[in-house]
């Protein structure tokens, strides 16, 4: 069972590599949105540096959703949803996979640019590592609760946009508390307030991560049959 | 593992297809070694059967029975299912994606060149799927049936696209499979020339 879940996951990031499109998109996305900000705000520094999280993180919700809607659309397309039901491992644990492929691919290259992108919007120094450490723990849960929408969505064509309707809303404690934790460090009354921020974000992603396989292969086994 | 005494029963199988009955009280039996030819018109619930043998349909009336198979494991699990789709990515070679199929269906390491041998694409092996013709497609897709060993072949139109050779090899490992005590159920226009293959023939009733 552990052969055939690495086997589908290194396929998945094969797969990723060789067509590109996915995570590269969305970093590119990311980089844009982000350097437009500055051009649409005007260059005062002391507002940047004020909305720089809340911006980066909203950027990073919607470069994330970007690229859920190929998550298992291109699986049902051809067939292989069909084969990946029948073989050994349960489908929960197959959108367990799939959704760790889509973090490997998305999630953490976001993680890696948002830094260099903080630069861009005068993040102040102190709220780099709270930001990091909530995006680190944050991103998990926006690949396993966008896997949710994303296999509603399977049979749709087109259904990229209604996926990202039905995400959005539920992406929303780990905007709160992500933006939490990195403000709480900017607003100088770092300690407690970013800590509980953070731990309040862990416990959203450790229940995304039940929800999401959970919630991904019903709503797979409703579309399939 | 001995897979002789298997057999597959369906009774009184029925499906609804968009509030459409496709078919009533189908009832078949199957046993290890025997084949199962499906005939009728399009749309006589061919491959809805298949989809439901394979566990991907669900089944509206009746039940689906495997009896002296692995008991821990759906019939579905114990099938092979070869659809109209051929669940190929192009970006992948024709060994890696064997390679993927062992691994993923079968947690078998290594080892994806006799599949390919007695598909005859050995010669193709690094190719990206990419670059293969509809019937090499084809072949490469079936190439599943004997790089992952299961008792059960759901055959979906196998010889669409195939050549008059590839035909005679498909038949040719068919009837191996048969031989090994398999069971195949294939859904076919043509005449496959399975001595001793029981026939279903589906949609009896005709629309007017």
């Amino acid at each position: 069972m552990m052969r055939a879940f690495l086997a589908l996951l290194a396929r998945d990031l094969r797969l990723a590599v060789r067509l590109g499109g996915g995570g590269g998109m969305a970093v590119f996305f990311f980089l844009i949105v982000i350097s437009l900000l500055p051009l649409g705000i005007g260059p005062d520094r002391a507002l940047l540096a004020k909305v720089a999280p809340g911006m980066l993180w909203v950027a990073l919700l919607l470069a994330a959703l970007l690229t859920l809607d190929r998550l298992f659309q291109a699986d049902y397309e051809d067939g292989s949803l069909d084969l990946l039901t029948m073989g050994p491992l349960p489908l929960e644990l197959v959108v367990v996979a799939k959704a760790v492929g889509h973090w490997l691919t998305t999630g953490l290259p976001l993680v890696v640019a948002a830094p260099l992108l903080g630069v861009l919007l005068n993040l102040p120094g102190e709220a780099y590592p709270p930001m990091m450490a909530a995006m680190l723990i944050g991103t998990p849960a926006l690949s396993f609760l966008g896997a949710i929408g994303a296999a509603l969505t399977v049979g749709i064509r087109r259904g990229g946009l209604l996926a990202s309707l039905l995400v959005l809303p539920f992406y929303i404690p780990v905007l709160i508390f992500g933006v939490g934790a990195a403000d709480a460090a900017a607003g100088g009354f770092s300690g407690e307030a970013g800590r509980q921020s953070l731990l309040l974000l862990g416990a959203v992603a450790l229940a995304s991560l039940v929800l999401g396989p959970l919630g991904g292969a019903a709503a797979l086994r409703a579309n399939l049959r | 593992m001995t897979i002789s005494e298997l057999s597959l029963c369906a009774r009184d199988l029925a499906c609804e297809r968009g509030g459409r009955l496709v078919y009533d009280g189908l009832s078949f039996s199957l046993k290890g070694g025997e084949a199962l030819v499906l005939t009728g018109p399009n749309g006589a619930g061919k491959s809805s059967l298949l989809r439901q043998l394979a566990g991907l349909l669900d089944v509206t009336r009746g039940e689906i029975a495997l009896e002296g198979g692995d008991p821990e494991r759906t019939p579905g699990e114990q099938a092979h299912y070869a659809g109209h789709l051929d669940a190929l990515k192009p970006s992948m070679s024709v060994v890696e994606t064997v390679i993927f199929w062992r691994r993923f269906l079968g947690s078998i390491p290594q080892g994806a060149e006799t599949a390919l041998e007695a598909l005859g694409l050995l010669h193709l092996a690094d190719l990206p799927v990419a670059y293969l013709s509809a019937g090499q497609r084809r072949r490469l897709s079936l190439a599943r049936l004997i790089a992952v060993p299961r008792p059960i072949w759901l055959l979906d139109e196998p010889t669409v696209a195939l050549d008059a050779a590839s035909v005679a090899r498909l038949l040719g490992l068919m009837k191996g499979h048969l031989g090994q005590g398999g069971m195949i159920v294939a859904a076919t226009h043509l005449d496959l020339g399975l001595e001793g293959a029981k026939t279903l023939r589906l949609g009896a009733e005709v629309a007017a």
